[in-house]
């Protein structure tokens, strides 16, 4: 350490007694850009003034479903109007892949055309209007002769035609366990996709720059894939290819893998032309282009006693893979680790299979594959509650984890932070789930028509990336000499208040105001090596990381006051923007510009790695999960039983963030989530042509994504008090993904609800998701 | 060639464009010609309201300004001629929208805020000059054409509220009026790609010597071929500045007749008043945004077979005043259709306005059905009514059903079994049994051929059951009229 000068700025204070600071974590604070979102003026990518000679690029899709690929006519394309070039496979420098994890995603197709709206080509003109009007002829310029396509999960499985080899899991004898129950059910079950409508769509902008390499300003959830991918497109190391992100217009896993394609191109192009290219796709390119969250076919059989206690189970789980690989693997293996969801299944055997199929190839969307496990076995026990007659809340706590046995989930992990009990029995109480139940019976007695329907739901989610190397975070801060903070670190900016959160982290830990503290762009030149910001574990990560590196300028601080004001470092506190030594106080700014003076260094990287975890892909065991997130959510609906219309009513959530770092953003997590996930299972709904294989689906006017009207009406909604028992920062729990599973609540009670309009003693309705008007008439006219 | 430019107020002086082709959108103009980049494109079709922006035009009286959320991703940007346009950039981030927001953690990404910011500032401006407050309902039904899909929509819809506490801000008004009051002095742009007539004579004339050119509304549905097909228009004729187009009159016998360039807002709102169980179908209507910017006469000539409108209108007995020319002739709504988007104009000729008689005692609804409650396109809509004789029987009935066949019409075979009978159960019935021979309806994205079947003929159950005296009145019937359970 350096003897610090002496320096007649530093204002010393004899120490006010006992004024305690303000935290700055655990508090509410506003997102750190809503000033600027409301403002119009917080920057997205195609928000960023373009440089000049800038050119747009845009996509010329597949207009088959599967083909032979011929040739494209590139020459009628250059003679348009604007168009600068045209690029095709034949194009690229480097590899024609973008895929996260196996090889299998052409950037630009060659030689077969997998899906209908797969990038062919990429047009680059001096407007996006002449781009995509000469993108838009691709019908026109493309030779090719179809194939047959394979365009459903079924169909695909029953060719045994998969993406990636089928998994297992499975303990116990479940086919003996079954057989040997008194009771047993088997059904199917399907579960549609659900398009993340991120309302900004993917966007790129690749700005050449010196000795070949290549800024790209990408809205993406995984800057450092963005950075590889491209490197490998232009033949390039990675430290030629910096990629930057300050924020997305909603990512939700849609910006996790998909981005890559467009980082792509813009950058081939760029490094091809020589000039800043940017690629930002019209919402119905977008839709038909990128792939979205999995529809998952479900066969179950499951052997029960008489309280529904589950004995045996056996499932077999068929996603939609789309044409490629993409995230298909990690989404399969986080849903068959989510079947269990908050349940003890003592033999139970699991088989995910992976269809191939000609569609978009479907990708992370909050949850990632740990809704459509868990949903399955809600289905079940829902039936089997059903099959008995008993409220099907007390088939469910019949099966919860146990605490201290019954507690080891399938994949081996043991379940040691079980709150599901308290935190269900606390929602029952604060709904009046008993109370409400007989005042539903007593409203469907008198009402011939209407029927209302009740459900109650818990969701355990499992916290960590189940690939362990993931689980790691690098941070930066700089504290300036003016005593003002910058913190970047290697998550991303999606909405989800990451850089709040973590700026609240740098600001407690160094005892300054927020306002003190800001958060930058992430941005691969800064912090290397970043993990994708999902499986919600941003703030987890990167949280720590932060305050590593914060610590560390910390404890410089605290050596530089001790030996300035006496007494030990370790007993030096930062707090309200002071810095306490030895019974006085000195301001935090004038501390450091001290500190500057005499040369300490104020700046640090900080790391985190999540301790604990081993996962064998093999055996599909281990200890994935650092630890479990839960939750609970009550829903009441009413259905129409003339047309199938449903309304969610009331809804009433607890959900546990642990000790929530900011209970302002963390409800917003959990309320949006849920009325996410209510729209997966009720208004969104997917629609492929089935002959021509194109998604009919394909933009907002046929695709309905909630509306401010279909909020319930009562919505009471909760974040459960408690701490971590794992050390997290500040004890607090992942968010992001888990509150989306309380929506089954919704699509449960709908079920509710037309069991009610069917004749006492009816088998339990089959209602598939999402439930439209549609399918649940469906349901209504199920066998009974 | 351009006239001469196009000129509107915008950030406080008067912008003047020429050069730019006429289906330039404003928010392309925005973005890329203003560099004003607050605005932000997330659909361009209209349908999630991330690029809504406030269009001003002078007050009746013209002396203040009103001000009216719109869509600028369809908008085309010489429909702005003599308006003032205003956008987040405007409000300098202290409008208490944008206050109430922050305040209430109503954004998160962020990329739908703006478009919120003026949805939000709009109503409130529109409540602050009526010195109301909307309800929750109200501001869930304002914003039902924007989309967010981070919050949930809580703490926007309380921050609709909080916005009301807070210190009052108004939007520009008085230098606005005066520049508006400046700019009426410009002829009409008369341009060959681009014309703005401002009677109905002069429109005429214009559909007359250019028969081919494209009559233009709110551009609703045309922005979309332009931005999603890229649609050559050809010449386009713009209604918008045709007031006395504009015009709905209440006859004093009950009678109707709106003007085919009122707003589907005004024409909606009309019909409400004259028949309230149409409120629903109204609010459902698509989205505030679009229902300001587009008109029922477009609605009804455009004449998609799931169009909203042409159901409700047909089952009050709607007739069409069309014109070509000088010459005026009147035809019933019902026989205006041919086919899909075939309709009986002539060249040249246009829908000038849509009359309906007086229909006493009418009983009347409107039902639609669609996977989402608001601003979805029908999977089935139907105007329904009966004139029900003193001794119960049925004199005359309307069945008009859209996304059942190619084209909006009516249901004769349902229509003939009710006619004659008592309003009962038996009825009911045998007209359910007969909509199957009026209708084999189609498979489509929206619903099933045998849902659409069934729906129908469910609509028509729930029509008996609310209106027929036998039908057990009392029992709950719709959705959003239930609570939920104490």
């Amino acid at each position: 350490m350096n003897k610090p000068v002496d320096d007649p700025r530093v204002a010393v204070v004899t120490e006010a007694p006992a004024a305690q600071a303000a935290p700055e974590v655990g508090v509410a604070r506003a997102h750190e850009s809503a000033h600027l979102h409301v403002a119009g003026t917080a920057t997205y990518v195609d928000d960023i003034p373009e440089t000049v000679g800038t050119l747009h690029a845009a996509l010329g899709l597949s207009p088959l479903a599967h083909g032979r690929l011929g040739a494209v006519d590139t020459a009628r394309l250059k003679a348009l109007p604007g168009v600068v070039d045209v690029l095709t496979a034949a194009d690229l420098p480097g590899r024609n892949d973008c895929g996260p994890i196996v090889h299998d995603d052409p950037i630009l197709a060659d030689g077969t055309l997998h899906y209908l709206g797969q990038p062919v080509f990429a047009v680059i003109a001096t407007t996006r209007g002449a781009a995509r009007r000469a993108a838009a002829l691709a019908r026109e310029v493309i030779a090719a002769d179809p194939l047959p396509a394979v365009l459903t999960a079924r169909e695909a499985h029953a060719k045994s035609q998969y993406v990636l080899p089928p998994m297992h899991l499975a303990r116990g004898d479940a086919r003996a366990a079954i057989d040997a129950a008194p009771r047993r059910l088997a059904g199917t079950l399907s579960v549609g996709g659900q398009e993340q409508f991120y309302l900004e769509g993917q966007i790129s902008y690749a700005l050449p720059l010196e000795d070949g390499g290549m800024r790209v300003h990408c809205s993406t959830q995984h800057p450092t894939e963005m950075q590889h991918v491209v490197a490998a497109a232009l033949n390039l190391a990675a430290h030629h290819v910096q990629v930057e992100c300050r924020r997305m217009g909603g990512g939700f896993g849609g910006k996790e893998s998909q981005s890559a394609l467009f980082a792509c191109v813009a950058a081939v192009a760029a490094r091809r032309l020589d000039r800043p290219v940017k690629l930002r796709l019209d919402r119905d390119d977008d839709f038909l282009a990128t792939g979205r969250r999995h529809g998952f076919e479900y066969d179950w059989e499951v052997g029960f006693d008489d309280a529904g206690r589950v004995l045996g189970l056996e499932m077999s789980l068929v996603s939609n893979a789309g044409f490629s690989a993409d995230l298909s693997g990690p989404v399969m293996t986080r849903a068959l680790c989510h079947v269990d969801n908050a349940y003890w299944l003592p033999h139970v055997a699991l088989h995910g299979y992976s269809a191939r199929t000609n569609t978009q190839s479907n990708t992370a969307f909050r949850g990632f594959g740990g809704p459509q496990g868990a949903i399955a076995l809600e289905y079940v026990l829902d039936t089997i509650a059903r099959a008995l007659g008993r409220d099907a809340l007390a088939v469910r706590r019949a099966n919860f984890y146990g605490v201290g046995e019954r507690n080891v989930t399938p994949y081996r992990q043991t379940v040691d932070d079980n709150i599901a009990g308290p935190l269900v029995d606390e929602l029952v109480a604060s709904a009046r789930y008993a109370e409400r139940r007989a005042a539903v019976e007593a409203f469907n007695a008198a009402s011939p028509v209407l029927k209302k329907g009740l459900a109650l739901t818990p969701v355990k989610f499992g916290i960590s990336f189940n690939a362990v190397h993931y689980n790691q975070a690098g941070a930066l801060v700089h504290v300036y000499s003016d005593g003002s903070v910058l913190v970047n670190h290697g998550g991303t900016e999606m909405g989800q208040g990451l850089h709040t959160k973590v700026a609240q982290v740098v600001a407690h830990e160094l005892g300054v105001p927020l306002s003190r503290v800001r958060a930058t762009a992430t941005d691969t030149g800064k912090v290397a090596n970043t993990s994708a910001t999902a499986a919600s574990t941003g703030s987890d990560l990167n949280g720590k990381a932060a305050q590593d590196a914060a610590r560390k300028i910390k404890a410089r601080l605290a050596a530089f006051a001790a030996e300035r004001h006496g007494g030990r470092a370790e007993d030096v506190r930062f707090e309200g923007d002071r810095v306490h030594a030895n019974g006085s106080a000195v301001g935090f700014c004038e501390l450091v510009n001290a500190a500057y003076l005499a040369r300490v260094q104020l700046w640090s990287d900080g790391f985190y790695a999540t301790p604990g975890l081993h996962w064998d892909r093999e055996t599909l065991t281990g200890r994935p999960f650092f630890y479990f997130a839960y939750g609970a959510g009550v829903s009441e609906v009413v259905v129409d039983t003339l047309t199938g219309e449903s309304r969610c009513l009331r809804a009433d959530l607890l959900h546990d963030a642990g000790r929530s770092l900011n209970p302002a953003i963390d409800l917003g997590q959990v309320e949006g989530g849920f009325i996410q996930g209510m729209g997966w299972l009720t208004t969104e709904e997917l629609v492929w042509h089935p002959e021509s294989g194109a998604l009919l689906t394909h933009a907002p006017s046929t695709y309905k994504i909630p509306t401010a009207n279909d909020l319930p009406p009562v919505f009471n909604v909760k974040l459960y008090e408690n701490d971590n028992v794992h050390e997290t920062i500040h004890r607090s729990k992942a968010v992001g993904e888990p509150p989306l599973l309380l929506a089954f609540s919704v699509w449960l009670a709908i079920r509710d609800a037309v069991a009610a309009a069917r004749p006492a003693g009816s088998a339990a309705p089959q209602l598939d998701a999402p439930a439209t008007p549609e399918a649940v008439l469906r349901a209504l006219a199920s066998p009974t | 060639m351009d006239s001469r430019p196009i000129r509107f107020h915008h950030r406080g002086a008067v912008a003047q464009v020429q050069g730019l082709p006429p289906a330039t959108t404003v928010l392309d103009w925005l973005r890329e010609h203003a560099r004003c980049t607050g605005t932000k494109e997330g659909c361009a079709e209209g349908d999630c309201g991330a690029c809504t922006v406030a269009v001003g035009e002078l007050d009746p009286a013209g002396r203040g300004v009103q001000w009216q959320a719109v869509n600028a991703c369809t908008a085309f940007l010489p429909t702005l001629d003599g308006r003032a346009l205003l956008t987040v950039e405007d409000l300098g981030g202290t409008h208490p929208a944008q206050a109430a927001l922050v305040e209430c953690h109503g954004s998160q990404c962020g990329f739908c805020t703006p478009g919120f910011v003026m949805s939000m500032a709009a109503c409130h401006e529109r409540h602050s000059a009526a010195g109301t407050r909307p309800s929750r309902q109200d501001l869930a039904d304002e914003l039902a054409g924007n989309l967010c899909r981070c919050t949930g929509y809580r703490p926007i819809l309380d921050a609709g509220a909080r916005m009301f506490d807070l210190p009052a801000q108004r939007l520009p008004g008085a230098p606005v009026a005066e520049a508006l009051r400046a700019l009426q002095a410009d002829p009409p742009l008369a341009g060959d790609g681009f014309a703005a007539p401002r009677t109905i004579d002069a429109l005429a004339e214009a559909l007359e010597r250019t028969p081919h050119a494209r009559l233009l509304a709110g551009s609703t549905d045309i922005g979309l071929w332009v931005n999603k097909q890229f649609r050559a228009l050809g010449p386009l004729v713009y209604v918008g500045r045709v007031d006395a187009m504009k015009r709905i009159e209440r006859r004093a016998d009950g009678g109707l007749s709106i003007g085919a360039a009122a707003s589907l807002e005004d024409a909606w709102s009309a019909l409400a008043e004259r028949h309230p169980e149409l409120r629903a179908m109204w609010l459902r209507f698509a989205s505030p945004p679009v229902r300001r910017a587009g008109t029922m006469g477009g609605n009804v000539a455009n004449g998609s077979p799931i169009g909203d409108s042409a159901p409700v209108l047909m089952a009050l007995d709607a007739a069409l005043v069309l014109r070509r020319g000088r010459a005026v002739r009147t035809l019933a709504l019902e026989d205006f259709y041919l086919d899909y988007m075939k309709n009986r104009l002539e060249p040249g000729e246009f829908v000038q306005a849509i009359e309906l008689p007086p229909v006493p005692g009418r009983v009347l609804r409107a039902y639609k059905l669609a996977k989402r409650y608001d601003s979805d396109i029908s999977a089935v809509a139907c105007g329904v009514a009966v004139d029900v004789n003193d001794d119960g029987t049925v004199r005359a009935a309307r069945f008009a059903f859209g996304g059942m066949a190619a084209v909006v019409r009516r249901a004769a075979a349902a229509e003939a079994a009710v006619v004659g009978r008592p309003w009962d159960e038996p009825a009911l019935r045998a007209a359910q049994a007969a909509l199957a021979r009026d209708f084999a309806p189609l498979t489509d994205l929206r619903a099933s051929a045998a849902y659409r079947a069934q729906a129908a003929a469910s609509l028509l159950e729930r029509f008996w059951r609310e209106t027929a005296p036998a039908a057990g009145a009392g029992a709950a019937l719709d959705l959003r009229q239930v609570e939920a359970s104490a």
